[in-house]
């Protein structure tokens, strides 16, 4: 049984390129259609859930399947299975870098890969940031959310002008939010 | 002290190494606890954890410069597997070798594994909770001015890189990343293809300078 939890979460972190939503289908695939370790019902809670809970989605995807099949080690085997592959061809990638970091088509290659990775963190930001002001991708007057805009400008200034700690400026806006929203009853 | 947060950060002091002489075990212990703290409070994705960690090694402690944490940014994206941990993969072994490369994904793993063991049992609780869902929407708010407070800073240096085909490179791919949701993998290659031609065309118009 841990031989299974550890091959099955080995294929979805050999496999998963490219984060958490290509992840999802492959996990899904492996401990609901091939195993049967938890139903469909409870797979689609453990996404909610990890959504709300720090970490990649295989890792909690891991723990949470692992735990349930058996016990603690089942978690800690699916986990290491998961961040295997990773270890490996990562770190045969980083030497790779360094090793020829200096050569010159390769300097030149990264000047240009550079822009792209920030406009990826961008994309990434832009998304996340209309997700907390509008709940969903679109621009919807009607659903804007006056107080998370409020929290994020004042975050995003307090980061920017008086380099505050982004972990503490981050847990001050969920209390400020938390409180807020129970004052004016939300 | 390493690997304590201050209130404040000191942006400015980047490039200069805080602590220049540290022994390795410090180093190691530092990797762990920067990391435990980062992925502990880490809600929405690879690109938030990557922010905040330029945010710790390239603004805090100075240990890498900013272009060679968007290298490893794109190295961790490509390859498979949670963009977080293999950016802890890089970072580690960059820093404190072999057993660096292990405490960095300790650090990693570590909360979200705790974090659903607990929730294992309870979780329809903690889900349907009003004062959890409140919290967590506070939060979403900050890690959107954290991962925009990153991009202010990175996007600032490309354009006043004023190069043209490094701008033109950023807008383009962010539509297509944004607009138009292309694989991100899809758009690393022709970043990449596009600066390798570019790189071929300056040489050979050197070539006839000379």
């Amino acid at each position: 049984m841990l031989l299974d939890l550890f091959l099955s979460f080995l294929q979805v972190g050999l496999f998963s390129v490219g984060g958490g939503y290509v992840a999802i289908p492959l996990i899904q695939q492996q401990v609901v259609a091939l195993h049967g370790w938890i139903p469909m019902a409870i797979f689609n809670d453990l996404v909610t859930i990890a959504e709300m809970t720090p970490g990649p989605i295989g890792i909690n995807a891991a723990t949470f399947v692992g735990v349930r099949v058996a016990g603690l080690p089942g978690a800690i085997v699916a986990s290491l299975g998961f961040i295997l592959p990773s270890l490996l061809i990562v770190s045969l990638l980083g030497w790779l870098y360094y090793r020829y970091q200096k050569v010159q088509m390769m300097q030149s290659i990264l000047g240009g890969l550079r822009p792209a990775v920030v406009a990826l963190i961008a994309s990434a930001a832009l998304g996340i940031a209309m997700q907390a002001v509008f709940g969903s991708a679109k621009l919807l007057l009607s659903e804007l959310d006056w107080l998370a805009l409020v929290l994020m400008t004042a975050a995003f200034l307090a980061l920017r002008l008086l380099k505050w700690n982004p972990i503490l400026t981050m847990l001050l806006c969920g209390v400020a939010y938390l409180l807020l929203g129970i004052v004016i009853g939300l | 002290m390493v690997g304590r947060f201050t209130f404040r950060m000191k942006e400015d002091e980047r490039l200069q190494p805080k602590h220049p002489v540290q022994s390795r075990g410090k180093v190691i212990l530092t990797l762990f606890t920067s990391m435990l703290s980062i992925s502990a409070f880490t809600f929405g994705g690879g690109f938030v954890i990557v922010s905040l960690m330029k945010k710790k090694f390239v603004g805090q402690l100075g240990w890498l410069d900013e272009g060679e944490m968007l290298d490893l940014t794109a190295i961790a994206q490509t390859a498979p597997g949670p963009i977080a941990v293999n950016a802890a993969v890089l970072v580690g072994w960059r820093m404190g070798g072999f057993l660096g490369m292990l405490a960095a994904v300790l650090g990693t793993i570590l909360p979200p594994m705790a974090v659903l063991l607990a929730l294992s049992a309870c979780y329809e609780r903690f889900a349907e909770n009003r004062y959890v869902a409140l919290m967590l929407k506070g939060m979403q708010a900050g890690v959107a001015a954290v991962i925009l407070d990153v991009v202010w800073g990175l996007a600032g240096k490309v354009v006043g890189s004023r190069s043209a085909l490094r701008i033109g490179l950023m807008v383009a791919a962010f539509v297509a990343a944004y607009f138009f949701k292309v694989n991100v993998i899809l758009i690393i290659l022709a970043a990449v293809l596009l600066s390798l031609v570019a790189s071929l065309i300056q040489q050979r118009r050197e070539k006839h300078a000379a």
